[in-house]
């Protein structure tokens, strides 16, 4: 009987997987649902033999299987889009069934766990130490120092918090592992309980992955007598964006607003409950596993560049031909990402532009993309990696329109706690509706009693100035990232394509030097 | 069963764990389809908080509601990736076919965000829309 492989991650399912799993049972084949390799644009991707065929429909099935058909792309290992990739993290990827244990642990599954139980929490935190292992949820923070902190805080009762909350655009690398290696997650948790002395463990798993919650259930079910004495439950999320945010999180699970906190106090010293916890990024915990293997510290390390170690799981979408997971050590360039492995965009017009890290990070321009994949290489050019979301934007895209929508977005999801986040946001909104439109200032403006404003109109390059100077503000006085990195999409949009702000260029130019920002 | 009734049930089912609240209500938002006043004075007795500590939580949430809306709802990704893949360009036609009868929601990001655009109507995903499609999934909602 022939046994067919077909992914039942979500973004597959979304594409039609389901259906098509059913008509090749139909035609008597065997059918496993696997995870997915990440090829997306493939999906779904039928695999009989290791060769693959995709993007298939329910028309398709018959000539898949009297090899006549011409989607053909033949061994998926093969392909270059996978056989170029450094897959340590998504090792498993298209090649296991989620939650099948079998499978895990014929694949080396909970062997990080059992040589963890055996060397002992100081020298798990060494290992990952050495590992050079930052945390992939956004802030690069060496997760050996996190672990370290909160095994040396006193207190009998402490957690492990995986944050699972993945609101980026263009990110689901957390999403495929929740959904095609939940173990790894689980594993890599259990091995963070035994680091630091907790045996609690939570997801926090945002409610747009129902997916995702279902096979971490599961998975949980299924694993509870292997990771005991360590417990671990999923919370689901509701909704919003900023409970991203570490503390914001942490009073979510407790039941509060997802109002961010002021730190210090760390997390890792007073988090839930106001216990010692530690909190990942769904990335940083099931690259674990791999580092606790024999000699997979030194593996880690010896891959990336500078003070970026180890692989990043590039999440390639938006406008892009070839949009999927590209796992790889850091110091790939962003032209390597969007043209070589991506093929340039979909619609097969110039790039325009590209948003890196999410709705917080900077749009680059094609001028840029010699920039290499390394946490400080982005920081020294105004820009940031995030969570490694890659959104491609061809030259249709209206950057003006992008820039507002940075801001809309920050006024939508501030958690309001912070004045220059809460109601900068609205303001900027405002200001680039006032650039682009050429509208008169709101009447409440012009009120008497609004003594600060100025009597008449901004001219255009008024605007900008004052939209720079918000940008200025939210910068350096918000809170969190939400309102502090909100300005980054915003002015590389301005500075990089000021013609999509106004119809006069140089004035966006000169009040962006003017301002310094 | 009263809905009061039901309420302590659920109440019942989820007060001994850690932070109670938010899976409270997630359940109760799933089974009423809103959290009105009356379950949030319910659920502030049952966990000791007051009324305005709960009202605070549900009003902090974009999934939880204070009315209920008895409308199917159709969730649209506008969202960056999905708006360099051309989301903005349908939503006119989504709001026609929407009309009164069906509610449109946006959503940000479905973790689909190189096939989109990507519409979510209860625990079904729906990716590579177009603007018949999309019409398509609203009128059948
Ligand atoms: C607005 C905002 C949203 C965030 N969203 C996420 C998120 O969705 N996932 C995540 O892991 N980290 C997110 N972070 C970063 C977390 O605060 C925190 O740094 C991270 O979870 C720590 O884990 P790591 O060290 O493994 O990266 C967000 C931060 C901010 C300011
Ligand atoms: S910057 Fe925004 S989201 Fe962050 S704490 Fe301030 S108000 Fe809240
Ligand atoms: S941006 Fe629409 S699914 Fe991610």
């Amino acid at each position: 009987m022939t046994l067919v492989r077909i992914s039942d991650d979500a973004l597959a399912r979304a594409c039609g997987a389901d259906a098509l799993a059913a008509a090749f049972e139909q035609h008597g084949c065997t059918v496993h649902r696997v995870s997915s390799w990440g090829m997306q644009w493939l999906e779904p991707l039928v695999e009989i033999d290791g060769k693959g065929f995709g993007p298939a429909t329910l028309d398709d099935v018959a000539a898949i299987l009297d090899g006549t058909s011409d989607l053909a792309i033949g061994v998926i290992e093969d392909h270059p889009f996978i056989a170029k990739q450094q897959r340590l993290t998504f090792a498993r990827a298209g090649k296991t069934r989620p939650t099948s244990l079998e499978d895990y642990a014929a694949t080396g599954g909970w062997n990080g766990l059992k040589r963890a139980r055996e060397i002992g929490p100081e020298q798990i935190v060494e290992e990952v130490l050495h590992s050079g292992l930052r945390g992939r949820g956004g802030a690069g923070f060496p997760a050996g120092i996190k672990w370290r902190t909160v095994a040396a805080a006193p207190g009998s009762q402490k957690y492990i918090v995986a944050n699972a909350d993945e609101g980026d655009s263009a990110t689901f690398a957390d999403r495929m592992v929740m959904e095609g290696d939940p173990y790894a997650l689980i594993e890599g948790m259990a091995i963070a309980g035994q680091a630091v002395g907790a045996d609690q463990g939570y997801v926090y798993l945002r409610s747009e992955y129902p997916d995702a919650i279902a096979k971490m259930n599961r998975a949980l079910e299924l694993c509870a007598d292997i990771i005991a004495p360590f417990q671990c439950e999923v919370r689901v999320g509701a909704g919003a964006y900023v409970c991203g945010e570490e503390t914001s999180l942490l009073n979510s699970l407790e039941g509060k607003r997802g109002e961010v906190r002021a730190k210090p106090p760390l997390p890792a010293l007073e988090g839930l409950f106001g216990k010692p916890t530690v909190v990942n990024n769904i990335l940083t915990l099931a690259a674990v596993p791999h580092i606790l293997g024999q000699g997979g510290a030194n593996d880690y390390e010896a891959l990336g560049m500078g003070r970026s170690k180890g692989t990043m799981p590039i999440q390639l979408a938006g406008n892009i031909k070839h949009g999927g997971l590209y796992e790889t050590a850091f110091g790939i360039t962003l032209g390597e990402l969007v043209n070589d492995i991506g093929g340039g965009t979909q619609s097969g017009r110039p790039v325009k532009a590209v948003q890196v890290g999410g709705p917080l990070g900077a749009y680059l321009h094609p001028d840029q993309f010699d920039i290499k994949f390394d946490y400080e290489e982005y920081t020294a050019s105004e820009a940031l990696i995030g969570h490694g979301g890659i959104t491609v934007f061809d030259d249709s895209a209206d950057m003006g329109g992008m820039a507002r929508f940075a801001m809309e977005f920050c006024a939508a999801e501030s958690c309001g706690k912070c004045t220059p986040c809460r109601i900068g946001s609205v303001r900027g909104v405002e200001i680039i509706d006032r650039m682009r439109a050429g509208r008169k200032r709101d009447t409440l403006e012009r009120q008497p009693q609004m003594h600060n404003t100025p009597k008449q109109d901004r001219s255009a390059e008024d605007e900008v100035t004052l939209l720079a100077d918000l940008c200025d503000v939210m910068k350096s006085s918000s809170l969190c990232a939400l309102g502090g990195f909100t300005p980054y999409p915003v002015l590389s949009a301005m500075r990089h394509w000021p013609e999509d702000f106004s119809d006069n260029p140089d004035s966006v130019r000169n009040a962006l030097d003017r301002v310094g920002t | 069963m009263s809905k009061e009734q039901r309420l302590s049930e659920i109440i019942a089912e989820h007060q001994s764990r850690e932070g109670p609240l938010m899976p409270i209500l997630h359940d109760v938002q799933a089974e009423f389809g809103c959290v009105d006043a009356d379950s949030e004075r319910i659920i502030a007795a049952g966990l000791n908080l007051s009324r305005a500590e709960v009202h605070g939580v549900v009003s902090f949430y974009h999934d939880f509601h204070g009315e209920p809306d008895a409308r199917p709802v159709v969730q649209i990704c506008r969202a960056e990736a999905c708006k360099s893949r051309g989301v903005e360009a349908l939503i006119a036609d989504a709001e026609a076919a929407a009309g009164t009868r069906v509610k449109l929601a946006t959503v940000y990001c479905l973790g689909l965000c190189s096939v989109g655009p990507n519409a979510r109507i209860g625990d079904d995903l729906h990716a590579r829309l177009d603007s018949d499609r999309l019409k398509k999934l609203i009128e059948t909602v």
